[in-house]
């Protein structure tokens, strides 16, 4: 039995009168790799921003490795060991590929500063496959590079859980089968990670566990072929008359 | 440290000591234009260490200058002068945590407004507490000569330009460029982003009271209107930006121009200086967004790339 790294208990988010996260449960274990999916609007990416700190829950509990985060600033809860990618690409642009990469080492989990940030950067840099584009700006990149860009960041300050928000979402075909290949090589090196994606593909390929959403609250849970068959989860998807 | 750094110190160093023995070599009116330089280079630098990398314009110079003054004014029959500078210094860094504390978690615009309030606060709290005993202005009679003063100043903008230098490569350096790059990103990357912009708020606070401090003696009689007005606050501004403000030498291009212009100005039409300000400004915005440093640099990768053909 491994350890639970991550926890949520009855983890809520209202917006006004929308409820956009409603009393969600549920646990990462060390060196899983789980996938929180569910229908567009579900709330996956707003249940990603609490832990991440981007947005703070109005009510429910986040541990990390037993210590509560909940409503936590968004730096806090970097050090203490999660980061992110997000939706819609961020990255700096005003510095280099390899900057970009820097800034995820210094301030983080893992901090580092100077010749060893550089290195350990640089060997981000192969490991992502940005080979020889170190010296880059961000401006020059092609889409899937500003996406590998951004996941040697989050890499770089040594995360307990990594939170990637839709990070295949708009590669076609090839770079699709690069990123899957890419993000198998983290799990195969025993990170845990939370993935929030729409890839069918992905989730059957790279997932151990997956906790399904439709409006806000947890509607399955278990492995990614188990929910796919789910019932409830087909009319999430599809609706009715396909269920 | 870098071939090229080295080159650089050296250089900046060598015009560092000209600077320095202006008064031994140049006259009056030289060396009353040189302390005017001298303030809007410290002034227009430490500004920039904070609003360049953060990209937050703050109108409050005029009110760290001001303390500053006042500090001076208040003080210099009980305290050395050295520690009325210092005085300042701290008193400015307390004011700008203050302020920082407050309006930092604002952005933009709201933070603009209110740091050009702040100055105008306090230039009627001290007019208000003048009336109350009172008083109209302090007399700030010392021994200091012109050369003196410029000197200190002198003295003050190489240790902005130092501390500049090591800020630009420290952790928080590193930090506020992120900052103004992407604040999100920045929080997630583990910064405590309030923390970082009111640290460098304070350095650019302290140095500007500092300076405020140093030129007191010089007006020998001070009053509110004059030791807070906030056209010195927009000087600093345009003349920053009219530099550069993405490189620590970048304000001092924009100052010294400027400031020559500004003089003549005001030496043959005094009523036309604010429509001077307003077209300095227009032309930074139309056409040097980057300033003069930006310009230069353009130019230079420009001569770099004809070469190569």
């Amino acid at each position: 039995m491994s350890a639970t790294v991550l926890s949520l208990r009855g983890a809520t988010k209202r917006f006004g009168g929308l409820v956009a996260v409603n009393n969600i449960d549920f646990d990462v274990q060390e060196r899983q790799v789980m996938g929180l999916i569910g229908p567009n609007g579900s709330g996956k990416s707003t249940t990603l921003n609490l832990i991440s700190g981007a947005l703070k829950p109005t009510s429910g509990a986040i541990t990390l490795r037993g210590s509560s985060i909940a409503g936590l600033r968004a730096d806090t809860i970097t050090r203490k060991g999660i980061a992110r990618t997000f939706q819609l690409v961020r990255l700096l642009p005003s510095m280099s590929v390899e900057d970009n990469i820097i800034a995820g080492a210094v301030f983080g989990h893992r901090r580092r500063w100077g010749q060893r940030a550089h290195d350990d950067a640089q060997q981000l840099i192969e490991k992502v496959g940005l080979g020889g584009k170190a010296h880059l700006a961000v401006g020059q990149l092609t889409y899937i590079d500003t996406k590998r860009v951004e996941l040697a960041r989050a890499l770089a300050s040594d995360p307990k859980v990594l939170l990637l928000d839709e990070w295949l979402a708009g590669l076609n075909p090839t770079e699709l089968q690069v990123g899957i290949a890419l993000i198998q090589s983290l799990r195969d090196e025993g990170r845990t990670i939370i993935l929030v994606e729409h890839v069918m593909d992905a989730i059957r390929s790279l997932c151990d566990t997956c906790v399904v959403m439709s409006s806000g609250t947890k509607i399955a849970e278990g492995t990614p072929s188990a929910v796919l068959s789910d019932p409830e989860v087909i009319r999430a998807y599809l609706g009715d008359d396909d269920a | 440290m870098r071939g090229t750094e080295i080159q650089s110190l050296a250089i900046a160093a060598i015009l560092l000591v000209i600077a320095f023995c202006l008064p031994y070599y140049g006259s009056d009116y030289l060396l009353s234009l040189g302390i005017t330089i001298a303030m809007f280079t410290v002034l227009a630098t430490s500004w920039a260490l904070f609003s360049g990398p953060t990209h937050y314009i703050s109108l409050a110079t005029a009110a760290f200058f001001g303390l500053g003054t006042y500090t001076t004014g208040l003080g210099f029959e009980t305290l050395p002068f050295w520690a009325l500078i210092l005085l300042a210094g701290v008193l400015g860094a307390v004011l700008a945590a203050l302020v920082g504390l407050a309006t930092l978690r604002l952005s933009g615009v709201y933070f603009v407004i209110f740091t050009l309030g702040l100055a105008e606060l306090i230039r009627q709290v001290i007019t208000w507490g003048q009336n109350m005993t009172g008083q109209k202005g302090l007399y700030v009679l010392t021994d200091f000569t012109e050369p003196n003063l410029y000197q200190m100043l002198v003295v003050l903008g190489a240790v902005v330009f130092l501390t500049g230098w090591l800020i630009g490569r420290s952790r928080l350096g590193f930090a506020l460029r992120i900052i103004g790059d992407d604040e999100v990103v920045a929080a997630h990357s583990g910064i405590n982003t309030a923390q970082a912009k009111v640290l460098l708020f304070m350095v650019s606070g302290a140095v500007a009271a500092m300076t405020g401090a140093i030129l007191a003696p010089r007006y020998v009689y001070i009053e509110p209107s004059l030791a807070f007005t906030p056209l010195l606050s927009f000087q600093v501004v345009i003349m920053a930006l009219l530099g550069g403000v993405h490189r620590l030498w970048g304000p001092i291009v924009g100052v010294i121009p400027f400031t020559l212009i500004w003089e003549s100005i005001s030496a043959n039409f005094p009523n036309q200086v604010t429509l001077f300000l307003g077209i300095v400004f227009l032309v930074i915005v139309y056409f040097i967004p980057r300033g003069f440093a930006g310009l230069i640099e353009k130019w230079r990768d420009w001569a770099k790339s004809k070469e190569a053909f």
